[in-house]
């Protein structure tokens, strides 16, 4: 079995997963909700699996690398870190809340990462590079961080403005509020040692540890607005809506950093400017 | 003394302007939507691309709020400078205040404040307050690291903290941040960014800059020994590589094979790979066959007596008249009259039966050259067949590009890297942490309660409070 074949299948468990969070959560049924942690830990496993079965299989094609160099590659990884957080996170706080976004998520990035090519691709000259493993790991971790904060917000803010009464069943405002903080400030943490590598990589690799390319300058307006949303919690005591409201344009950013760059007039599509 | 007043009114006024968190949060929301106008007009063009996209008026108006280069504009220098001043300035308004709570002899603990404290788990204990004083204070010591007792009218308090030095944590973060920028202030002053291509074989000492496009002298040149490009199967490059040698003072220095992401570093200077290309056909050595066949015409002028030949390199024939003989003596790729290259040629030799010789040059391009000569015999070109051209498996020779860059700003900004990094470990995850162990004599039982503070993350410190008040219920 190849490792596309394994991590199609795994976007299936982690679906499996979400629905069971959904029922605890909707028919408030325990039982659902340890199964649901159960099925995304076995979906985790199988992910893992794929991860190192892609690098394996770049090894046999004679042109190994870390499993980390596309779009699909990223974005299978970038599942791979959200369910991972969203267990940590469910293990420390005992709340399955974040299982239920976590879970959604991956499998959203997982279904998405289906339509891009999978092919195994070896890396061109500038991508050789350890940095380029560091570099990943930490915006993703960082990302994944920020996704999750982006979840909560959201269901957060829905309930606030006259959601579904079904959202009455999710946690208590105040312990809303504290994650998307928590998941804020860890988020940030792992999106500035991703700028850092990232910054040192193109220092190593150019000669030039900063460019105001579109695509740094993009992680670095991500990287302000949630210093905003930091300084505004921490010295001026926003909570609540404006809090989620902060996170959920900061995680517009990240999108537009990840995928919205692509479409920006850069060198090759600058015909298009002003149009 | 109204002037002085009013004087150390504006500079309080300016003072209190850069003290605020609201200017931060105004200068960060700026940086943010200024910063992306950078990535959707292209930056550093020409301005005839700018011209084509955005019309005479925009181009003008753009130009002149410098949208075109936006990053190293004066307004958005501006910003940052301001953000500079806000941290200094909000850092220095605070520092008397951490000080006093940093460096301390003896904390003092306000039992007042962990009155206000909403969060208390509370349990009674048959254990009289002195006792249970002792069984506890032990296990905040190992715990906390630090403890204190007060006893008042109302009971004991217990009192235990830790990580009071973690409150400089945002300190160091908003002091990394300075120092980044200073490294980069000290690059862009003391450093430079430029590129150089270097055909294979060749020496360049000079360099030209990025951004003005000016050259530069190196205090040293780089000599391209080889290039090499290697593909994949799928036809994606896969490795560029140039063997450079750096010569100083026309001694060999160092030599290195550089790729991509390993440069080559010397007295400070960077030299990385960036590009690549094959050299133009028109400066390539071009190689000239000489012709198979030669058709030439002899013209004895005092007579008028001529004779046509087919000759190739070395035949040899009677002039007209028998007055001599004529032989081919030879080609030559690029002959060369009066300075001229006149292209390819053959070298014909004439003697005369009393053994003098003479040499005519007969340009293959030029097939009445000879008439310039004024001998007594004219040679014209009729016809030539030259052989069927086949270019020479030549090597192709390449060019390797490289980025050269100098930064003497680097070491100071990765110091603000790995300090930014540590600040926000200490910010971020550790806090300064008491707790209160209040013990109250009531009808022969003990009343105890558990409260703390942190600084930050209070959420978890609740969870922490909850879990020691299990413990020493348990003890
Ligand atoms: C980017 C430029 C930044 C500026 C201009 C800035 C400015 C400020 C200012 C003016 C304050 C209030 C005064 C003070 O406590 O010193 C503050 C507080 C704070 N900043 Fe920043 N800051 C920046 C970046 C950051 C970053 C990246 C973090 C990330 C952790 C951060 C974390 C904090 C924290 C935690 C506080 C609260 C301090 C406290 O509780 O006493 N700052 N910042």
């Amino acid at each position: 079995m190849s490792s596309s074949h394994i991590l199609s299948i795994v976007t299936f468990v982690y679906g499996l997963a979400a629905f069971l969070y959904l029922f605890e959560c909707v028919f408030k049924k325990p039982s659902a909700g340890r199964m649901a942690t159960v099925v995304a830990i076995l979906g985790l496993v199988g992910n893992t699996a794929g991860i190192i079965l892609r690098w394996v299989e770049s090894y046999r094609m004679g042109i190994g690398h870390a499993p980390l160099s596309n779009l699909y590659e990223s974005l299978v990884f970038f599942a791979w870190c959200i369910v991972l957080l969203h267990l940590f996170v469910e293990w420390k706080y005992k709340n399955r809340i974040i299982g239920l976004i976590g879970s959604f998520l991956a499998v959203g990035a997982l279904a998405y990462a289906s339509l891009k090519p999978s092919q195994i691709q070896p890396l061109i000259p500038a991508l050789k590079s350890n940095w380029l493993i560091a570099h990943v790991f930490t915006c993703f971790i960082g990302y994944a961080s920020f996704a999750i904060a982006f979840g909560i917000s959201l269901l957060y803010l829905l309930r606030r403005f006259g959601g579904p009464a079904i959202l009455e069943r999710l946690p208590s405002d105040r312990l809303m509020d504290e994650l998307t903080h928590q998941l804020v400030m860890f988020g940030f943490l792992f999106l500035s040692a991703g700028i850092i590598t990232g910054a040192v990589w193109a220092n190593s690799a150019w000669g030039r540890y900063w460019g105001w390319d579109p695509k740094e300058t993009w992680s670095l307006v991500t990287w302000f607005v949630y210093a905003t949303l930091l300084h505004a919690r921490f010295m001026r005591g926003w909570h609540g809506n404006r809090i989620a409201i902060l996170s959920i344009v900061g995680f517009l950013a990240v999108l537009f950093t990840y995928f919205g760059v692509n479409y920006l007039p850069g060198l090759h599509s600058y015909g298009a400017m002003g149009q | 003394m109204r002037k002085t007043d009013a004087s150390v009114g504006i500079w309080d006024t300016i003072w209190g302007f850069f003290a605020s968190v609201r200017l931060t949060i105004i200068l960060l929301l700026s940086l943010a939507a200024t910063s992306i106008i950078g990535t959707f007009i292209p930056q550093n063009k020409q301005p005839m691309e700018y011209l084509q996209a955005f019309g005479e008026f925009g181009y003008r108006l753009l130009s002149a709020l410098d949208f075109f280069d936006m990053y190293r504009s004066w307004w958005f220098r501006l910003l940052i400078i301001l953000l500079v001043l806000n941290i200094i300035i909000c850092s220095i308004e605070r520092l008397a205040s951490i000080g006093k709570i940093l460096f301390v002899k003896k904390p003092q603990f306000r039992p007042g404040r962990f009155q206000k404290v909403k969060t208390r788990w509370t349990f009674d204990d048959e254990r009289s307050p002195e006792k249970l004083h002792d069984l506890y204070a032990p296990v905040l010591k190992r715990k906390f690291g630090y403890t204190q007792t007060k006893t008042t009218d109302e009971g004991t308090y217990l009192f235990a903290e830790k990580w009071r030095w973690t409150r400089i944590g945002v300190y160091i973060v908003h002091f990394s941040i300075v120092v980044l920028l200073l490294g980069s202030l000290v690059g862009s002053i003391f450093g430079f960014e430029g590129f150089v291509n270097i055909p294979e074989n060749e020496t360049v000492d000079t360099i030209f800059l990025r951004q003005t496009g000016q050259s530069l002298k190196l205090p040293f040149a780089i000599r391209c020994d080889d290039f090499d490009v290697s593909f994949y199967a799928n036809g994606a490059p896969k490795e560029f590589r140039s063997s450079l040698t750096v010569l100083e003072n026309g001694q060999m220095a160092l030599q290195k094979d550089i790729v991509v992401n390993d440069p080559l570093r010397y007295r400070g200077i960077n030299v990385f790979q960036s590009s690549y290309g094959k050299m133009a056909p028109e400066d390539r050595h071009r190689h000239v066959e000489p012709p198979e066949e030669v058709e030439l015409k002899v013209t004895e002028k005092a007579t008028g007596r001529s004779l046509t030949r087919k000759v190739a390199i070395g035949t040899q024939f009677d002039l007209p008249g028998g007055s001599g003989q004529v032989k081919i003596a030879g080609f030559q790729e690029a002959l060369t009259f009066g300075g001229q290259n006149l292209g390819p040629g053959l070298l014909v030799e004439i003697s005369s039966p009393q053994g003098q010789a003479e040499q005519v040059l007969l340009p293959l391009h030029f097939p009445n050259f000879d008439k310039m000569r004024g001998g007594a015999f004219l040679f014209t070109i009729l016809g030539q067949k030259t052989r069927d051209f086949k270019p020479e498996e030549e090597a192709e020779r390449y060019y390797t590009g490289l980025q050269v860059t100098k930064d003497p700003g680097v070491p100071v900004v990765y110091t603000g890297f790995v300090s930014m990094i540590v600040g926000f470990i200490i910010t971020f995850f550790m806090s300064h942490q008491t707790v209160c162990v209040i013990l109250t004599a009531k009808g022969g039982q003990t009343h105890v309660a558990v409260t703390g503070i942190a600084d930050r993350n209070k959420l978890g410190m609740e969870r922490k409070t909850e879990q020691l008040s299990v413990r020493l219920q348990s003890l």
